[in-house]
């Protein structure tokens, strides 16, 4: 099994593609450093953020079933799923019930985190995602390589080719504009012929008992305005308790996630239309659990804004794939291997912990600080390969005994310099691979000391 | 005068001597009783960073045991200070002396500009230089106000080393971007590493760099491997070695 670091050397092999993936991210960063900074209270903003949701989590039942009273007060069918497969189920027993076999989908990570589409597709229901991004994705059956930007690995001329040969575009056709008009013309016949919408949700308002969902596409409100039929899916953790709450979020969810000051359409979504069905799915899978565990609980209160992937200077240099899961970059890394931490192991590794993550998410969830805390969950449940617990328990040994660490160090720096080079940068030298080793120096600072001393 | 326990991490000590003297010589013109501990190794951070929590707390109680009784303890290093300020906790808690040492444990700029309260630095260094922001000692120990952050600025390296003569620091286009060190990852993430430092390197040379200046010999340790396997013409420096000739006061 390849984890992150062999993907991550496959994808950084093309070098040119992958300094234009990392400059394409950064620019979304610098976008975001400009709409951060015209906010004054920018770092008050996130404080609060981050105090919202650690309160809602710690009385997240509570929330629940009050957001479960009012929302079905409102007319509004809400569903229990504990996992992916209940979620699956409840989702296509509605569409059956109604006899719905074309559903328009606007985005929602949680759908893809439960697999739904080709859940819903074995059973012979027509399955578009009308996002943008995710429409393209789809149609190159691939996953997101990205939460918010689904599709940020192509550049224009690769969508050209599949919209050419998906749509019937021109051959060889970039522009940006003919091509989203070619979408735009496309998805519009699906929204037209569609007997059910769904989306996913950014947050429930437990006062209120309705759903907030943030698009720029507008597909969301396109694809639940149509039919009659609405689905919301969500994961549990998507509670705020005041609608007042929500000036706190929404103007930290775009400006962090894609340096816009607001997303182009915020959709309040507070019961059926008249005449219609509104359902919303609230999914367990595996956020108890994670509920449960002090270190990484706060990883809860993710909004799900992506501005993590977009300053981590690993994920702009290994793509969204090289982590393979749903959720790649920071926050991924760390909820992959709740899911499997066996499949997942290599996450918690890829990153250098350089902390830009943690002072860049906007409910300050202390991410770099969680990536180090799995590296110990994985040591201790002993998923870590042996090798390397053994490698470091061998150099603790020698670390911790001044007089093997002076000889060992002694003895390296003596040895090194008269070995031919072959052997110094034979293949066991994964750091000699495209760097030197330093030079080593005839003394350590203890027998440079000495002689200071003297 | 304060009693100084001077902390050298066990690459400076082995790779490095000539920092770590550096920073003694520094430490004492200002006066400072320093001393080194000899039976000091590692502060552990390596293990401690791959999970393996068991082979590094000794390495903590060790490190307790030999700094605990200083008033100060000064090492030329962000990330090491760091893994004391901020990762021994979980094993030290309550310890006698923990509390004092966790909090008089520093980084040599911070202690410079904090609490030996350097204003004054006198010498020349007529080169360009590129400062490299260590992502510890940045985001853990805010030796400057991170680019994520929206607070005021500030930089105490750029404060030490900006006032010497003729020295021109020059502005990069990611100011603190990570080099692509980051302990075990430089190996086992050997390709993103490498090509992270590359582009730090590019960032610097853009800018006009002739020297890459930085607090921890690790990252830079990192960015001159790859800047003599390609032969280029940078050279990197730690902060001590350019303010070797100062004078602080």
């Amino acid at each position: 099994m390849t984890g992150h670091a062999e993907k991550a050397a496959a994808f950084a092999a093309d070098e040119s593609r992958t300094h234009w993936h990392d400059e394409s991210l950064w620019f979304v960063r610098v976008k975001r450093d400009r709409q951060a900074a015209s906010i004054p209270e920018w770092e008050a903003l996130r404080e609060a953020a981050s105090a919202i949701k650690t309160h809602t989590l710690s009385r997240l039942a509570d929330y629940l079933e009050e957001f479960e009273r009012n929302a079905t007060a409102n007319g509004i069918h809400v569903h229990w799923a504990r996992d992916a497969a209940e979620h699956n189920a409840i989702v296509h027993q509605i569409l059956a019930s109604h006899n719905a076999t074309r559903l328009v989908k606007s985005k929602s990570m949680l759908t893809e985190e439960c697999h739904l589409n080709p859940y819903l597709e074995a059973r012979g229901v027509e399955v578009t995602d009308t996002d943008l991004g995710e429409r393209i994705v789809q149609l190159r059956k691939e996953p997101p390589s990205h939460i918010v930007l689904p599709a940020i690995h192509l550049k224009k001329e690769d969508i050209g080719e599949l919209f050419h040969i998906e749509l019937g575009t021109e051959k060889g056709a970039s522009d940006p504009k003919y091509l989203t008009e070619a979408a735009r013309g496309h998805l519009r016949s699906k929204f037209m012929e569609a007997q059910a919408g769904l989306t996913g949700v950014n947050f429930a308002v437990a006062e209120t008992g309705g759903v907030v969902v943030c698009t720029n596409e507008g597909n969301a409100d396109m694809g639940t305005s149509l039919p009659p039929l609405h689905i919301a899916c969500m994961g549990m953790e998507k509670l705020i308790p005041r609608a007042e709450d929500l000036a706190v979020f929404l103007r930290l969810l775009a400006r962090s996630g894609t340096g816009q000051p607001v997303t182009t359409y915020t959709s309040h979504f507070n019961g059926p239309l008249p005449g219609g069905e509104m359902h919303v799915v609230i999914v367990d899978y595996g956020r108890s659990r994670i509920l449960g565990q002090q270190t990484f609980r706060s990883s809860l209160g993710c909004i799900r804004c992506g501005a993590c992937m977009n300053t981590c200077p690993v994920y702009r240099r290994s793509g969204g794939y090289s982590y393979g899961y749903i959720v790649p970059g920071p926050i991924g890394s760390i909820l992959a291997p709740q899911r499997d931490p066996r499949m997942h192991a290599s996450l918690p590794f890829a990153s250098s912990l350089c902390g830009s993550c943690t002072d860049v998410c906007p409910v300050k969830i202390d991410l770099h600080q969680q990536l180090l805390a799995f590296r110990k969950e994985l040591v201790d449940s002993k998923v870590v390969p042996l090798q390397k617990r053994l490698a470091m328990a061998v150099m603790g040994f020698v670390l911790s005994r001044p007089l093997l660490y002076r000889m060992s160090g002694s003895l390296l720096r003596a040895l090194v310099p008269g070995l031919p080079r072959g052997l110094v940068y034979g293949t066991w030298n994964r750091w000699g691979i495209q760097r030197e080793l330093p030079t080593m120096p005839k003394e350590s600072f203890r027998d440079l000391l000495r002689k200071e001393s003297s | 005068m304060p009693n100084v326990g001077l902390f050298i991490p066990c690459y400076v000590d082995q790779l490095y001597p000539q920092v770590g003297l550096v920073t003694l010589r520094i430490l004492r013109r200002l006066g400072l009783n320093v001393e080194f501990p000899q039976e000091q190794t590692c502060c552990g951070q390596p293990m401690a960073n791959s999970g393996c929590d068991a082979a590094a707390r000794p390495l903590a109680e060790r490190f307790l045991e030999l700094f605990g009784k200083y008033e100060h303890v000064v090492a030329p290093s962000g990330s090491c200070v760091s893994m004391v300020r901020n990762h021994y906790d979980h094993w030290l808690h309550g310890k006698p002396n923990f509390e004092h040492l966790r909090g008089h444990t520093f980084e040599l700029c911070e202690y410079l500009t904090d609490v030996v309260k350097v204003t004054k630095v006198e010498g020349k260094f007529p080169c360009k230089v590129g400062l490299q922001m260590s992502c510890h000692g940045l985001r853990e120990l805010r030796l400057a106000r991170s680019s994520e952050q929206m607070t005021a600025p500030f930089n105490k390296v750029r404060q030490l080393l900006s006032q010497l003569r003729g020295i021109e620091i020059v502005d990069l286009s990611r100011p603190d971007e990570c080099c692509g060190f980051g302990g075990a990852f430089a190996v086992d993430e050997e390709a993103v590493s490498c090509l992270m430092g590359r582009d730090r390197i590019d960032d610097h040379a853009r800018a006009g760099a002739e020297v890459i200046a930085g607090y921890d010999m690790s990252c830079l340790m990192h960015l001159d491997g790859l800047i003599r396997r390609a032969k280029r013409p940078e050279r990197v420096m730690h902060v001590a070695e350019i303010l070797e000739k100062a004078q602080l006061s």
